[in-house]
């Protein structure tokens, strides 16, 4: 991967994000989330501040994956509500944040369609498209994909083009469900090369892994969920040294059962 | 069993020789069906894809309302548009009756539900693979739309190819709207069944052979393009 100094066609193209005020913090005000008759997430609430990487930690079934989409807007709360606390009235959050789910989902098109694609519904002009797509691919590592069918990548390259996807529109928070979950540790290596690029530039990560090492190498903060509920949301070291619930404590010792 | 053999010959022989009467009605037949086909893909794909995307009170009898006309009877169509076209109808002013326009009407209200329908069940099978990725992209179902008809447009092919065959194949409508007026509306399939009333098995014979080839022929280019474009593509 080419971790190169931004290049200015992609500053340019940035979508002034620079310029406008931030739309953190996020505020999930006491949100539940029913489905089947079953109440998946369970009166949950916590605030997201601009800056720290934040793991979203549990077993299997606990409701990270259905934190994080309420969270993105992609499901509505039962009950509660999701507020992005510094946007403003007139604007769609939706626009300045991205998210990349565990299994890229990617068009029938080209490596470069399909950023090119993400750049069109966030207003690019077509002029700035180009640019913007060039850099992005050279900064995963992906430019002689460029014209190749994004379908035919391997699982690594079609994850890294769903980051690269997600950095072409510069999203202020950056969701990510478990995006090394099927991934061999070369790879995995590389996409958690992106994601850090990413959030040095200034995109706030929200992530969901099991892989327990990967949340002691990246996270700053911690959010563990258990049946639906947060348990903790604590400074990753604390977390990870001294777990306050008991639950906490045996997901660590690899003893919590779903 | 001599004069299907002898009506073979002939046919074959109309169709190296390039005959002209056999090579006008070839002609207006794929200028007709080609046409319905196209008004048939400008109205059925959007339409189709809105009732994949849009969720609205009545979608589902709509929905089955649209399934039900893949089977409307030609000649009841050809009625329809009959009464809408002729003088006293309301569309009367337009003298379509008995001229080719009228049958591409026609055509083209047999194909429409065929290319909607198969179109929703294409793209709602694509949006439920796509759903979460383009509306957290910010793609709304407007929006989103033309995108899932690009990427669909491999197997949207099988549909418009099924509402191809249903035009070239259908008689009852455009004999009804056409007449099936010699150098003005004849088409394969009415001078099949004229050809045949009259006796002439060599010029039906014909044809059907003509039909039939063009069918398979645009079927085999298609399956094979298709083919070809979903290795590298899906």
């Amino acid at each position: 991967m080419n971790d190169a100094t931004p290049r200015a066609t992609t500053a340019d193209a940035s979508m002034s994000r620079t310029a406008r005020a931030s739309i953190m913090p996020l505020r999930v005000e006491d949100v539940s989330f029913d489905a089947g008759g079953k109440r998946l997430v369970d009166h949950v609430s916590f605030e997201l501040a601009a800056g720290p990487r934040t793991f979203i930690l549990g077993p299997n079934g606990a409701g990270k994956s259905l934190t994080l989409r309420l969270c993105h807007g992609l499901l509505t709360p039962s009950t509660g509500r999701v507020v992005w606390e510094g946007a403003s009235p007139n604007e769609d959050p939706l626009k300045r944040q991205a998210m990349v789910f565990q299994r890229p989902v990617l068009l029938r098109r080209t490596v470069a369609q399909n950023i090119d694609y993400a750049l069109k519904l966030h207003n690019v002009p077509p002029a700035d498209r180009p640019g913007v797509v060039d850099d992005v691919l050279n900064r995963t590592g992906l430019a002689r994909f460029a014209k190749s069918p994004a379908r035919h990548l391997s699982g690594g390259e079609q994850q890294k083009l769903a980051l690269a996807r997600a950095w072409a529109t510069k999203p202020e928070v950056l969701f990510l469900d478990e995006p090394t979950a099927s991934l061999d540790p070369a790879a995995t290596h590389a996409v958690e090369n992106i994601i850090d690029t990413m959030h040095g530039e200034g995109t706030r990560i929200v992530m969901t892994t099991h892989d327990l090492a990967q949340a002691k190498r990246h996270a700053d903060e911690v959010i563990f969920i258990y049946a639906g509920r947060v348990l903790e949301k604590t400074p990753a070291d604390e977390f990870f040294s001294s777990p306050r619930s008991g639950e906490a404590a045996a997901f660590l010792e690899g003893e919590l059962r779903w | 069993m001599t004069d299907i053999s002898e009506a073979f010959v002939t046919a074959l022989h109309l169709l190296v020789s390039f005959d002209p009467n056999l090579i006008e009605i070839v002609g207006l037949s794929l200028r007709v069906s080609l046409s319905a086909v196209a008004l048939a893909v400008l109205i059925g794909l959007p339409v189709g894809a809105a009732l994949a995307l849009f969720k609205f009170p009545g979608k589902n009898a709509i929905v089955v309302f649209v399934n039900a006309l893949m089977g409307l009877p030609p000649v009841v169509v050809g009625l329809v548009v009959y009464l809408m076209l002729s003088r006293a109808g309301p569309l009367g002013v337009f003298g379509l009756l008995f001229t080719p326009g009228a049958m591409i009407a026609a055509q083209a209200i047999l194909v429409t539900p065929i290319v909607a329908a198969l179109t929703r069940q294409v793209v709602a099978d694509l949006w439920v693979e796509y759903s979460e990725q383009m509306r957290s992209m910010g793609a709304g179902p407007v929006s989103a739309i033309p995108a899932l008809l690009y990427d669909a447009r491999f197997t949207l092919v099988t549909a418009i190819l099924a509402g191809f065959g249903r035009a070239s194949a259908e008689v009852g409508a455009v004999m009804i709207v056409g007449g099936n007026i010699d150098h003005v509306t004849r088409v394969m399939t009415t001078a099949i069944a004229l050809e045949v009333s009259k006796g002439d098995l060599a010029l039906a014979l014909g044809l059907g052979i003509v039909l039939i080839t063009i069918s398979l022929g645009i079927n085999a280019a298609t399956y094979t393009v298709k083919q070809r474009a979903e290795a590298v593509w899906t």
